[in-house]
């Protein structure tokens, strides 16, 4: 059977690795190629490259950088920021990339989504969804590469989650923006609340700190892997560290 | 060496091209008959969908070259269900070099395409690579006379078959990290 994914996020900032705090104050954190090959060879599922600079100035993301990372690893990687259109998506494949992930450009043309799936098949098509709690309700946020634009869409998270399913999405990546960046565990309540209308691989992100959240997220059968920045680029958590305790603790891990 | 990467219509080419780069093997990305014809071995990929790649092959005339091809071939994901006789997807007529249908994975639970490292394990010649390997695909052969590798997500499927100088596999060795590799250099040593 599928085995649960692991998969470090790099955020990409003007050819660099950074990290931010609940989507703000980025720091360089390192080369995009020596992190990339660093985790692919511990053992990391897939990797995914936001390129937040890409996002937030209307920019396309470079081509080289994704070349360069498709020349030196041998693991599945998904390419996230400024991705408007086929072409744009197209030139990122043929770069070689194996995903790409929309976000806000899904939120301002749905119809994109299911250009996207006809295109190039569900499976390239990552839906990335940052959901941020208000009360008692889960709402979509867009433009979240910068404080400054970052704004409510008022859409409710589980209805967009079925909206993208229905386009043509491949799988979603769940930012819960509560817990990004706090290391207080991933979102278990929200993830558990959207299980119910899942029906494509889902990917937690957002509040890993510890070996054991990764545990207490992949327990849910509808969760496929989980996706982390910070406690990897903080070598906070060790790949192979946290793989072995995983597989000690009875998840299906490769 | 060189082997022949058919450009199938599909996207992502240069996965497959880098990865035999890595191994120090020489490759060329070609739709040309011609210029594969030069080559030791050849590569189906495996981006797109059935009926597209058959489509593209047809008009460049590569149907039958693949069809009578000495060749070691190997047909990876969609590269390895044109080999069978017919796919689900798109209704598709495909090359017939191996008897079967390409199925479609229905479930009313379990998400589709799978998508991830599934474990296979290999009969025969692939025993020893038995291991976790990367998939992404919404169709599956149950061919069992051609099988060397089986595989399971939401029924048993078939992961490796061979037939005479034809080698498919449902899984992506480009994408599939040492054990990928290690697939890539079994396929090479066939040659």
């Amino acid at each position: 059977m599928l085995t649960k994914r692991i998969i470090p996020c790099l955020d990409v900032k003007d050819g660099q690795v950074v990290k931010g705090v609940k989507f703000k104050n980025h720091k360089v954190v390192g080369s995009i190629l020596d992190l990339a090959k660093k985790y692919s060879d511990e053992g990391a599922d897939e990797l995914v490259f936001y390129d937040i600079s890409a996002s937030t100035n209307n920019t396309m993301v470079s081509k080289k950088w994704i070349e360069e990372i498709a020349k030196n690893i041998n693991i599945p990687f998904c390419v996230a920021g400024g991705i408007i259109s086929i072409e744009s998506a197209r030139l990122i494949l043929n770069s070689g990339a194996d995903k790409i992930s929309i976000n806000t450009p899904a939120i301002e043309n749905p119809i994109l989504i299911n250009e996207l799936a006809k295109a190039f098949g569900s499976q390239c098509v990552t839906v990335g969804i940052d959901s941020m709690q208000h009360n008692d309700q889960y709402i979509v946020y867009s433009k979240t590469g910068s404080v400054k634009t970052s704004f409510n869409t008022k859409i409710l998270t589980k209805d967009w989650i079925m909206k993208v399913q229905e386009l043509g999405a491949g799988e979603i990546v769940l930012n819960c923006m509560n817990q990004d960046g706090v290391k207080r565990g991933f979102d278990i309540k929200q993830l558990n609340y959207m299980s119910d209308v899942i029906n494509v691989p889902l990917i937690a992100s957002g509040g890993a700190g510890k070996e054991k959240d990764f545990y207490n997220v992949l327990t849910n059968p509808k969760i496929s892997g989980a996706l982390a920045a910070s406690v990897f680029h903080n070598n906070e958590i060790q790949m192979t560290d946290l793989k072995n305790f995983l597989k000690q603790n009875n998840i299906r891990i490769r | 060496m060189k082997i022949g990467i058919v450009d199938c219509g599909g996207a992502n080419l240069n996965s497959i091209y880098y990865s035999l780069n890595r191994l120090g093997i020489d490759a060329v990305i070609s739709s040309s008959k011609k210029e594969l014809e030069k080559t030791d071995g050849l590569i189906l990929p495996g981006v797109g969908s059935a009926g597209v790649v058959m489509n593209y092959l047809n008009s460049k005339k590569l149907d039958n070259f693949i069809f009578n091809t000495n060749k070691m071939t190997l047909g990876i994901c969609i590269g390895m269900h044109i080999l069978f006789d017919h796919s689900e997807e798109n209704n598709t007529q495909c090359l017939g070099i191996i008897s079967g249908q390409i199925k479609k994975f229905i479930s009313p639970d379990l998400s589709i395409p799978q998508m991830g490292w599934n474990h296979i394990e290999g009969l025969n010649d692939y025993k020893d690579l038995s291991n976790y390997y990367y998939f992404a695909n919404s169709f599956y052969s149950d061919n069992t006379s051609r099988a060397f590798g089986y595989s399971k997500y939401i029924n048993k499927f078939t992961s490796i078959v061979q037939k005479d100088n034809y080698i498919g596999c449902q899984f992506h060795p480009e994408k599939s990290s040492l054990a990928g590799e290690n697939f890539l250099k079994y396929f090479i040593s066939q040659i």
